[in-house]
């Protein structure tokens, strides 16, 4: 498949130089100083996700699945949400989870292994992290039909409406599941957004395996409207993110958004994407930095300049320490902790099995 | 007291159990209009409307996905899936998300959803529609299995499981959904917790352990038993996840004799279990090995040979004869 081109179908407002372009459907009525904010996110998005990969390597962590590059279409389209919009993640969302407020450190819960997703600090309003591809889109189905079952969906007045994000990426278009949720969401006019992140690659798998046609276009097939856009661009991203999320609180159904990325490091920190792909392609994309031509841009308009971005690199030195203290600060359990946290009304079996294993452990001691 | 099917016991507790609990919901194929195929939800939709009996588009997988995103934020959905062999495409839901999400979240997200499964043999169906899937479920933490054998325990059952906070897989014995039997409308409550097993018929030679649509065939042997001499305990174990091994024990402690029957195939079936835990506990009291009456290890067969397939009557006296002459 070959490259999309910016044109009435592949939506960009700012192009891989930095400059600002027009789009005959999308603008974007922000401010350079909003864009600022954008590009800070950005910024330590990156920082977040390269430290995390650095704990890893260090062998602090188990895994860690990186953003590196998909910072535009992350916190583009995390800024275009607000209250009471409900936001569905999969797993590398970490740019999206900056934005609703969950804290960094938290993340490294699940990726360390002292706990599954109970982190304290995650918004009721941020689903947990999901590993089965695609199986949460079907969760943010169900969720916008609760909301219009709350009567959050088409009101007069806007601000008491809302929606649903859910994001998924290349790979996961070709799951049942996904497809299932497509369906849902048409035939119950479901408030959901589905944001799929076309990073081009599932794991090895690239994307002409997964689809033969652009992913935007299957929209059409289920009956709701698909859009592409420069998934590198976070004015486009925030434009087309608030449309489509407008468009959905008021009640018209649900979008598909393909954001066009690329995902700059590996699938997950256990991958080796040399073995599948080349640098050349790599390069290229690297020429599309999200975060470069936006500090291009705001930097040549003057609403950053280098105290402002020497400010923001200190910031993200210290949210990085913060994170190394954090992680291996983080608290241990005992396995002893997780038994009444199966059921919320936990079968005696189970509490009769936490006591041998704890009457096996003590054994242990006194034989010491 | 009102005389009722089991079907139209299982109607009768979703519509209270729709009244009582606003944020109850249906959702499935063909239950709204046409009020599911074997009608358990017949004039539900008439009654509380589309948004609260949903009629679903056909995928089990997406039943079940979105009844986790309407879980989450609160509501209560009872699923139907409207063959046991048809639950398979919502399998990674249930075993992935379902059964999971409460652990996954620290114990603070409640997916309280009740999955209705018509399940088991003997209506003369083609495939996928005669299945007994529910030791897969029993041998999932997360979810609780439970199946009620008479109209009277359907109706409080299902009541029970829309108003419990773990995720709940429900089986209906489909070939019982029209034996009748008496149903009180007018009680306040369950005499029985969800969970508990009941001795049907006490007995003291032999203890036969049993659920679901092959209760009434024990209930029936023991019957048949008592003109030889023979008298049968009959236990309708009512949940299959948790066991109630109080109840199974000290029946079993009481008569030394054990025979698990169920429909299921033999293999890792619920009868492996508890057979298990039997020994385990009751190891010096028995007087017979713990025997099983279950289906072959095969795929459900031709509707023509499931009789021979089935336990039935004679299957089960026969297991009572080597357990009583060991």
């Amino acid at each position: 498949m070959t490259e999309p081109l910016p044109g009435p179908d592949f939506v960009q407002l700012l192009d891989p130089a930095g400059n600002r372009v027009q789009h005959p459907d999308f603008s974007y009525s922000g401010t350079d100083a909003d864009l600022a904010a954008d590009l800070r996110d950005m910024i330590l998005a990156r920082r977040i996700d390269t430290e995390a990969t650095a704990l890893q390597r260090k062998g602090e962590l188990g895994l860690w699945a990186p953003l590196l590059g998909q910072e535009a279409s992350q916190i583009g389209s995390a800024r275009a949400l607000r209250d009471p919009d409900l936001i569905v993640p999969s797993y590398r969302e970490h740019g999206v989870a900056w934005c609703a407020g969950v804290d960094p450190v938290d993340l490294l819960t699940t990726f360390r292994g002292t706990g599954m997703t109970e982190w304290p600090s995650r918004p009721a309003n941020f689903h947990f992290y999901s590993f089965v591809i695609g199986a949460q889109t079907l969760h943010a189905v169900g969720m916008a039909m609760a909301q219009q079952r709350d009567g959050v969906v088409g009101n007069p007045e806007p601000a008491d409406n809302g929606a649903t994000i859910v994001y998924f990426g290349d790979g996961a278009t070709s799951q049942g599941d996904v497809n299932e949720a497509f369906i849902f969401a048409a035939s119950f006019a479901a408030p959901v957004v589905f944001f799929c992140q076309n990073n081009q690659y599932a794991i090895s798998e690239p994307m002409v395996l997964q689809s033969k046609i652009p992913l935007y276009r299957r929209a059409a097939g289920f009956g709701f409207p698909g859009i592409r856009v420069d998934g590198n661009d976070v004015i486009a991203v925030r434009a087309v993110t608030a449309w489509a999320m407008e468009r959905a609180r008021r009640g018209e159904g649900p979008v598909l958004i393909e954001a066009y990325t690329y995902r700059m490091g590996a699938h997950t920190t256990s991958d080796d994407p040399t073995k599948y792909r080349q640098s050349a392609e790599e390069d290229s994309w690297r020429a599309k930095d999200p975060i470069e031509r936006l500090k291009t841009y705001l930097t040549r308009v003057g609403a950053v300049d280098a105290a402002w971005l020497d400010a923001v690199a200190a910031e993200s030195d210290a949210l990085a320490e913060r994170m190394r203290t954090g992680c291996l600060a983080l608290p241990e359990r005992g396995l002893e902790t997780f038994f009444d946290q199966a059921y919320a009304d936990t079968p005696e079996l189970l509490l009769r099995q936490r006591d041998e294993h704890l009457a096996y452990e003590a054994s242990f001691e006194e034989s010491r | 007291m009102t005389t009722m099917t089991m079907a139209k016991a299982l109607n009768a507790g979703l519509r209270k159990a729709l009244a009582a609990e606003p944020k109850a919901l249906l959702a499935g194929e063909d239950i709204g209009k046409l009020g599911g195929v074997f009608r358990v939800t017949e004039g539900l939709q008439a009654e509380f409307g589309r948004d609260r009996v949903i009629d679903s588009p056909l995928a089990e997988s997406g039943i079940l996905g979105t009844a986790v995103g309407l879980a989450l934020r609160g509501y209560r959905p009872v699923v139907e899936i409207q063959f046991d062999g048809f639950v398979y495409p919502a399998f990674d839901q249930i075993i992935s998300q379902v059964s999971r999400l409460r652990f996954r979240s620290g114990g603070t997200a409640s997916v309280p959803i009740v999955v209705r499964i018509p399940y088991g043999g003997s209506i003369g169906a083609i495939e996928h529609h005669s299945e007994s899937p529910e030791a897969y479920f029993a041998h999932t933490p997360g979810l609780k299995v439970v199946s009620p054998a008479s109209p009277v325990d359907a109706y409080w059952m299902i009541q029970q499981a829309v108003a419990a906070d773990d995720p709940i897989i429900f089986f209906e014995p489909k070939r019982r959904y029209h034996d009748k039997g008496e149903v009180d409308l007018d009680q306040q409550s369950a005499e029985l917790s969800l969970f508990s097993a009941r001795v049907v018929k006490p007995g003291t030679h032999a203890t036969l352990l049993t659920y679901g649509p092959m209760v009434r065939t024990c209930l029936e042997a023991a019957m048949l038993a008592a003109e030889e001499g023979r008298d049968l305990e009959v236990v309708d174990l009512r949940s299959l996840s948790p066991l109630d091994d109080a109840v199974i024990l000290e029946s079993v402690r009481r008569t030394g004799r054990a025979i698990v029957v169920h429909e299921a195939v033999g293999t890792l079936g619920l009868g492996a279990e508890i057979a298990a835990r039997i020994q385990q506990n009751c190891f010096y009291e028995l007087d017979a090995p713990v025997l099983r009456v279950t289906g072959y290890d095969l795929p459900y067969p031709p509707s023509k040979v499931e009789d021979a397939y089935l336990p039935d009557l004679d299957r089960v006296l026969d297991a009572v004869d080597r357990s009583l002459s060991w």
